[in-house]
């Protein structure tokens, strides 16, 4: 049977949908690949996969079936990772464990199961650095705001840690590079798309959108970091390790002020 | 708010503060009721780390560095002649709510110079507490420290606010202490901690009977001491620790390598080193106490009185026990491949699944990501393997060290080339 390429709209309702495509049309399967990237193979056939729901709810459920909540978790987990080409080893994965019978999701011995662990660990620290480093600034509204630019798609797993935790604060935290934002107003979270001014900056607080006493905050939490600090024991390496400068953009106490 | 004031107070307070290690703010089971501010249920956060790569996850500051007491080894004792400052209950509270809005930290970490009196001492520290909880909603977590010679009274009260309490035994020996802190006695630390052990055994069994029962430290206890002040041996510091362990239900033993402060004959020379391999070594020890099934008593002995700082302690268990070894990987019981050198615990726990499948060979184990380097020396799989039987333990670990890259190996050498 020839193999074909599944482009669909990136989407992990879209994946689920290209599961569900691939068993029923009984597809060799050389790649899935989201809207918008050049497919690999040059002599595959490319179908389009429009997402539907009553085949995403059965995926779904099957899944649920067939893995513990923790392997549905890292499925779902490797998915937000955004690796390219994660959706065929996911679908490898999903095909080993429907074709056995034990708890094959737990087989670490299979390169697909491996990998999938691998890039769901990498996401959940990912989610658990911006769980840590996101640090909100009190605008003129009462609204405290952050922006992230995270490595790995983790706003949609990040948001009921926040909800649950500043549930009587009005609270904004916007993925720079995926555009893409979720705004709690008491109420509920919800995504929000917009445009940002240039001027906003990650860390400071330019007057014209920031609170009075903002500025004082992160300059009294940089004090109090530098004071903590045990000269003698310094370890930039375990520092470094812990704290990857790519994220110090997000640590007033690390970076300059704008 | 008085910034320039609040500022001041920060840095000094901060500062001497700081030489507390326990920054742990998970093991809570705090959730945010009624939409108030906060929730300590989850694992704890490091928001960021200093630069000697400490995790800082609690605003950590002393009420005041006030002190009637002149404890040798501690940087606001009487006798030394530094900045004093005191924060006013509120400010305490407005800066850790401040804090925690801008998720820079998991909660309050408050500990205090003792000023007047214990009692007096121990009840503004609940004040804080109290009023973070009662006026502010305040579910995010809060670490007291428990004053030696606190009444009991404040410490059953204290618990029903905070959650962690800790009292820091400083000198793992008595004798150390009267010879450091002649004024503190012994029982005084053993009283709170007594006092807090016995509360949140009640607690917890009335609340299996009666769901309203409030929640009393659910974090628990905690206590440090320091590493390299007198003169006592491994043996000693890891002997007390399994005690608070065993008798006092500690979550956690801090060790903390003493940093010279002062000139005081008693205690190590200014500039003197810290003992950072030391203080490594111990928490490894520690580690396997609680985690990989050691008792105390097979890592150090009478025999063997301090830990070999060249290799981490399995290691070093393992080549004193080389009878033990080779095992083989896909046999071998959980209790013993957990003593195996360079697997640990998540990697002991994929072996056990993965080997369900499969017979698992030295490729299917560094992918697990096992330390091979040591690993291969005290275990079989299936595949062709050197038998290591006829090496001595010396020349094992000689070529172990050889093949490693630790971070410490620079001090090796340097520690060589005193001689």
């Amino acid at each position: 049977m020839k193999s074909v390429v599944l482009k669909y709209d990136g989407s992990f309702p879209g994946f689920l949908t290209c599961v569900f495509n691939a068993y029923e049309q009984k597809l060799e399967i050389a790649e899935i690949i989201p809207e918008g990237e050049d497919q690999k193979q040059l002599f595959s056939e490319t179908l389009e996969v429009i997402t539907e729901d009553f085949k995403v709810q059965r995926v779904l459920k099957s899944l649920k079936k067939k893995l513990s909540s923790n392997g549905f978790t890292r499925l779902y987990y490797s998915f937000l990772s955004e690796i390219p080409g994660i959706e065929l080893k996911m679908y490898d994965m999903i095909r080993y464990v429907y074709s056995s019978q034990e708890k094959a999701e737990l087989d670490y011995s299979h390169p697909s199961v491996l990998d999938i662990s691998k890039a769901a660990k990498q996401v959940g620290r990912e989610k658990h650095r911006m769980e840590a480093f996101i640090r909100f600034r009190l605008t003129k509204d009462d609204l405290y705001f952050a922006v992230i630019e995270p490595d790995f798609n983790v706003l949609p797993v990040i948001t009921k840690h926040f909800k649950s935790r500043y549930a009587d604060q009005r609270w904004l935290i916007y993925d720079l590079k995926r555009k893409l934002g979720v705004h709690y107003d008491l109420q509920k979270a919800e995504y929000v798309s917009m445009e940002l001014p240039e001027d906003i900056g990650i860390s400071g607080g330019n007057p014209d959108y920031f609170a009075e006493g903002e500025i004082y905050f992160q300059h009294l939490w940089k004090d109090y970091f530098d004071s903590t600090n045990i000269k003698s024991r310094v370890n930039m390496r375990l520092h470094i390790q812990h704290v990857p400068k790519r994220y110090w953009k997000y640590l007033s106490e690390k970076s300059p002020f704008a | 708010m008085d910034f320039d004031r609040i500022k001041e107070k920060l840095n000094i307070l901060a500062d001497a503060a700081k030489y507390d290690v326990s920054c742990s703010s998970s093991g809570s089971k705090r959730t945010n009721t009624k939409k108030g501010l906060g929730d300590s249920s989850g694992m704890g956060i490091c928001h960021s780390y200093t630069q000697d790569g400490r995790c800082v996850s609690l605003l950590k500051i002393l009420l005041t560095n006030y002190c009637i007491f002149d404890c040798a080894y501690c940087v606001t004792r009487k006798s030394n002649d530094i900045k004093r400052a005191a924060f006013k209950v509120q400010e305490v509270v407005d800066l850790t709510i401040s804090f925690y809005r801008r998720n820079y930290i998991e909660g309050l970490f408050l500990s205090s110079g003792i000023f007047k009196s214990p009692d007096h001492t121990m009840e503004r520290l609940i004040r804080v507490a109290k009023k973070l909880r009662e006026e502010e909603n305040f579910n995010g977590y809060i670490h007291l420290k428990s004053i030696p010679g606190a009444s009991d009274e404040l410490m059953r009260e204290a618990g029903l606010y905070a959650d962690r309490l800790s009292v820091n035994i400083e000198i793992p020996t008595k004798s150390g202490l009267k010879l450091l802190a002649p004024e503190k006695k012994h029982e005084d630390f053993m009283k709170p901690m007594e006092k807090v052990k016995n509360e949140i055994i009640q607690y917890k069994s009335e609340s299996k009977l009666i769901k309203s029962t409030p929640k009393y430290a659910p974090a628990g206890q905690s206590t440090q001491m320091i590493v390299g002040a007198t003169g006592e041996s491994d043996r000693d510091i890891m002997y007390s620790s399994a005690f608070f362990y065993k008798n006092y239900n500690m979550k956690r033993v801090y060790y903390s390598g003493y940093v010279p402060i002062s000139n005081d004959p008693r205690l190590p020379a200014l500039g003197t080193q810290v003992p950072m391999m030391r203080e490594n070594r111990l928490y490894q020890t520690d580690w396997l106490m609680r985690f990989y099934g050691y008792d105390v008593r097979e890592l150090l002995n009478n025999d063997f009185q301090h830990l070999e700082m060249d290799i981490d302690p399995k290691l070093s268990y393992a080549l004193r026990n080389r009878h033990l070894f080779p095992v083989d990987i896909n046999k071998v019981d959980k209790q013993l491949l957990l003593r195996v050198p360079g697997i640990g615990l998540k990697s002991v726990n994929k072996i056990l699944q993965a080997r369900k499948f499969r017979k698992l060979n030295w490729e299917h184990l560094k992918k697990i990501g096992i330390s091979m380097n040591r690993a291969k020396y005290f275990i079989t799989c299936d595949a062709r393997e050197k038998e290591l039987k006829d090496v001595s333990s010396e020349n094992l670990k000689q070529l172990i060290i050889q093949n490693s890259f630790s971070k410490y190996r620079k001090e090796f050498t340097q520690q060589l080339s005193l001689f």
